[in-house]
């Protein structure tokens, strides 16, 4: 094991290099891509290495700088989350030898490919950390590097201003992940995970709820919880989208990854009902305005980024009803909700990467992102359009799909709610599944948007009548993540074994075996009787039924040759401007839920001056109101603006002032010194 | 009993169950017309029409726009499937069906739902703005019913202490586990028969025999489509109707229901199932009759009374067990 991690490490730190040779772009890109295949190939062995092992595998060096060891720790934890770094990684490692090419002459080629590998390594370096500071390092390094990765293309403002708000967000989320590090440093004397699991002295109740609410906020920054989500739809857009996929697929998950570190690691997994009932309500509210704004967005990658912040809600859905679980001494019940989480963990890492691989794809075809100048692409480029639909039935929920399965576990552990004692958790666990239930069913008209406006119908623009299908090395990244998510659907009874490993080894309790019954055909909420799934059998039978339908056809009427005509377009000749519009789809449901959007929408007519009856020139605006942005971050921001003004007193710009300030200071220390 | 004999036994009483329903279906349309007809003082067709209609549209040649991708060809048989699917799910004249343990009723309103999805893509997909217009409004409409559907199930699921339709459906016939006290029983019944009208498209929310382009929402979505293409999701939609009727008959009132696979029990099974859905249809036809289709937007409010019907169903459950 140890001998594939030095393989991991040193092929990453080759691709960080190895790029920035003085190469052609085209090699550059392909040295890169290369590096990280090989990185990720073993990073995929050593995560099923990792959850199949029966002991953590530990290895450490140590470092001149007090305080830090580099020690690593790879538990089924980590592993999982190994695993699920490396299967991202490799896709879009695939992918980027192609897509990268749109980028030559234009953009760094050289620093892209090495910040890539960089990026993937501080996020492996991230879940194997098994020391404080250590942790801290790699984590600031993931922040850094994904950073570089998204102001790629800076010489557009936006892009820069999505990279400054992300920096800024990261590191105030960094600052609340230090302050849960430092308590914890300040009870155990070290920054060794091992001292924080096991401290000499025990947190006390305040400090420990505490720990709680910061590593709360700073991983939620980085998980994108509402409302600390506002980020998240600028940045991971802006990146080159082989990054937004493992931003959004992978690198929100880290945050994850950490609350479940510090909760049942450290914590022990110990803490009242209210900390998981916290988690769930964010959970479910993040889900559901995530894809309410989703709705809004006709930038295909904005639009998927809003999804990420809902799939992120209901990751915390599993999650914190399993919490709630675990604070009643509900054992089987919590492992239940966490497995139904990390489930949804990693299909949601598979199918949001294979999207904005997608998403890419099509970008690279039409060189653009606005949903609006798409149209027939599924036409022109059939197999980027079958990814896609793939990646969006995996996301709307739909039967046999993954996504469909671990929704399914999630609403199974809200709704076993009624075993808890208290009627509040009873009566708000199921309203939960409601949330879940909107949500869900909203995606899907989202997604229904997002591939019918963008795949079927006429081609809007001149773009995407003259989009041809992308080069097969982005085609096999897709179809890579488009098969895994196939298999994590049809087959659980692989993945369930798998994901209890992990459960169990923070709960304490195995349930694999309750969750499998009929020989591993169907999944059950531990309690078979109260309710079963069986993807693959579903899945059978659906098939059976299509072929039934063929039956039927050929036994009634037969096949008769197709007649192709023009739609009919009430006698005029159909035009893309008659068609739907993805703002004209999403309508009603604005207007629905117009309390939420507050939207302004803006009509300007100008009438020609023969006739009123006549308009010679319309002018549509429309936006909806960013409530959180408006109510919550213009308030701080400009209350930092107005505190900087007040301390500019203090910088006169004399220098004999700055020196009498620095005597001040050390005089005053001294003072406290002795 | 061997084991292989069980397995075939599921299979002939699974394949049973979808004999049934791709034979009963088209009746209950029909039988709904035939009602709706005589409030308003017609003839109307005979009950047995809807299967001669069905019988024309396959022997008709398709006419396929030119517009359209493979989505549109190959959406009438995922609609198809999806429908006969969930529909093997909810038991009809049998309360123990063996496919109960691949899904509960999550996986049946999701298997609907993928029939959605994939006929708000084919609206979309001609290009037409009447295609488009569909897919909008069934994708608000589809929005608001789901939730209502899943808590008003729920509701039921934790008398019976299962959401599996067969375990709730056979428990509830057997006495097993029922409440003395109705009432949240009733609301769930009524959210959910909100619930059956919005998702198959009836009148107050939606008209079926509409041929003003405007109004419409499920067959706005269906304009383009003919021959065999149109028959497939015609006798999905009348599937769907049906499975929705034998959900709130079997779920609210599984009496009579075969609950042994003895032959008298499956006759007697299948006699009250016809009966109690004809019953239903004829209870639709009616309501079709008094009420006028409701604007799209009042149609929000209705499905939200729904929700919240479901909602105190629950509650009420909880303050009545303690």
């Amino acid at each position: 094991m140890l001998n594939l991690l030095w393989v991991l490490l040193a092929s990453y730190a080759v691709g960080m290099l190895l790029p920035l040779c003085p190469w052609q772009p085209k090699t550059q890109g392909l040295a890169a891509s290369v590096c990280a295949i090989v990185a990720t190939c073993s990073g995929i062995a050593l995560g099923l290495f990792g959850l199949t092992a029966p002991e953590p595998f530990t290895t450490s060096i140590a470092s001149t700088i007090p305080l830090l060891t580099f020690a690593i720790r790879l538990d089924a934890l980590a592993s999982f989350f190994v695993l699920t770094i490396s299967l991202v990684g490799l896709a879009a490692s695939i992918y980027a030898i192609g897509y990268v090419r749109h980028f030559h002459g234009r953009v760094s080629v050289a620093a892209l490919g090495s910040f890539f590998n960089g990026f993937l390594l501080s996020m492996i370096l991230v879940v194997l950390a098994d020391n404080g500071f250590f942790f801290l390092i790699v984590w600031e390094l993931m922040s850094l590097t994904s950073y570089f990765l998204v102001v790629t293309e800076h010489e557009k403002a936006d892009v820069r201003y999505a990279g400054f708000f992300y920096l800024i967000m990261t590191h105030v989320g960094t600052a609340f992940i230090i302050l849960t590090f430092l308590l914890f440093f300040q009870q155990s004397g070290s920054f060794s995970f091992e001292a924080f699991r096991h401290p000499e002295h025990p947190l006390p109740e305040g400090l420990r709820t505490f720990a709680f609410l910061a590593a709360l906020v700073g991983f939620g920054t980085k998980a994108g919880i509402v409302p600390l989500h506002v980020w998240l739809p600028y940045a991971h857009p802006a990146a080159p989208s082989h990054i937004s996929a493992l931003m959004s697929g992978v690198m929100i998950k880290m945050a994850i990854y950490g609350l479940l570190r510090v909760l049942f690691d450290f914590l022990g997994g110990e803490f009242p009902w209210w900390w998981g009932f916290t988690v769930l309500v964010i959970g479910a509210v993040s889900a559901w305005l995530g894809v309410m704004y989703a709705l809004m967005e006709h930038d295909l990658k904005s639009l998927l980024a809003y999804h990420s912040v809902e799939n992120i809600g209901i990751i915390l859905l599993g999650i914190g009803a399993g919490m709630i679980f675990q604070s009643y001494g509900l054992q089987e019940l919590a492992a239940l909700g966490l497995v139904a989480g990390l489930y949804h963990t990693i299909n949601h890492a598979m199918f949001k990467a294979l999207l904005f691989l997608g998403a890419g794809s099509l970008l690279y075809a039409t060189h653009t992102r606005n949903m609006e100048e798409y149209g027939g692409l599924l036409r022109r480029m059939p197999w980027t359009g079958l990814f896609f639909l793939i990646g969006a039935v995996s996301i709307a929920a739909l039967p046999p799909t993954n996504g469909f399965v671990s929704e399914w576990l999630i609403f199974q552990s809200l709704f076993l709610s009624f075993q808890v004692p208290s009627l509040i958790v009873k009566l708000m666990l199921p309203l939960a599944a409601a949330m879940l239930a909107l949500t869900a069913v909203l995606a899907l008209a989202c997604f229904a948007k997002a591939f019918g406006i963008s795949f079927l119908a006429l081609p809007r623009s001149s773009h995407a009548r003259h989009a041809e299908e992308v080069p097969w090395s982005m085609r096999l990244g897709m179809g890579f993540l488009a098969a895994i998510c196939v298999f994590l659907g049809l087959a659980p009874m692989v993945v369930v074994p798998l994901l209890d490993r992990v459960t169990a080894s923070m709960t304490g309790t195995s349930i694999a075996e309750k969750m499998l019954a009929l020989d591993g055909w169907a999944l059950a909420p531990v309690n078979v009787e109260f309710s079963s799934l069986s993807s693959p059998v579903l899945a059978f039978v659906l098939v059976g039924a299509a072929a039934l339908g063929l039956v039927l056809v050929a036994l009634f009427g037969g096949f008769r040759a197709k007649r192709y005509s023009k739609t009919w377009g009430c006698g005029l000749t159909l035009s893309p401007r008659m068609e739907y519009t993805a703002t004209g789809f999403v309508q009603p449901i604005k207007r629905v839920f117009s309390t939420i959007y507050q939207p302004t929408v803006k009509l300007e007519t100008e009438l020609l001056e023969e006739s009123r009856y006549f308009a010679k020139r319309r002018r549509f605006e429309f936006h909806i109101e960013p409530l959180f942005e408006k109510y919550l971050y213009k308030p701080v921001v400009a209350a930092v603006y107005r505190l900087a003004d007040r301390l500019r007193i203090v910088q006169a710009g004399s220098l004999h002032l700055y020196l009498a300030y620095m005597f001040v200071t050390l005089v005053v220390l001294l003072l406290f010194a002795l | 009993m061997t084991k292989e004999q069980a397995i075939l036994q599921a299979i002939a009483l699974t394949l049973a169950q979808a004999l049934v329903l791709l034979a009963v279906s088209p009746a209950i349309v029909g039988l709904i017309r035939k009602v709706k007809a005589r409030f308003q003082c017609r003839q109307g067709a005979r009950v047995f029409q809807p299967y001669a209609d069905l019988a024309k549209l396959f022997r008709k040649q398709p006419v396929v726009s030119t517009t359209t991708s493979w989505i549109f060809t190959a959406t009438p048989y995922i609609l198809f499937a999806s429908t006969l699917t969930a529909g093997l799910l909810v038991p009809a004249f049998a309360s123990q069906m063996p496919l109960n343990f691949a899904g509960n009723i999550i996986a049946l309103v999701y298997l609907f739902a993928l029939g959605t999805f994939f006929l708000i893509l084919a609206g979309l997909d001609a290009g037409s703005p009447f295609g488009g217009m569909g897919s909008s409004r069934e994708a608000i409409v589809a929005s608001l019913t789901e939730p209502a559907m899943i808590m008003s199930i729920f509701a039921i699921a934790l008398t019976a202490g299962s959401t599996n339709l067969s375990t709730i459906v056979h428990k509830t016939a057997l006495l097993e586990g029922i409440v003395t006290d109705p009432s949240p029983h009733l609301m769930a019944l009524a959210a959910l028969f909100i619930v059956a009208l919005a998702e198959t498209g009836r009148v107050p929310v939606d008209n079926p025999a509409t041929h003003l382009e405007l109004t419409m929402i499920h067959e706005a979505m269906l304009l383009e489509y003919s021959g065999r293409y149109l028959a497939l999701i015609e006798w999905a939609s009348a599937m769907k109707l049906l499975v929705f009727l034998s959900l709130i008959a079997n779920v609210f009132a599984p009496w009579g229901i075969a609950t042994t696979l003895t032959p008298m029990a499956l006759s007697i099974g299948l006699a009250v199932y016809l009966a109690k859905v004809a019953g239903l249809a004829v209870l639709i036809g009616t309501i079709e009759c008094m009420f006028a289709k409701l604007r799209l937007f009042r149609v929000t409010d209705l499905l939200g009374v729904a929700f919240i019907l479901a909602l105190l169903g629950l509650l009420f459950f909880y303050i009545l067990r303690g």
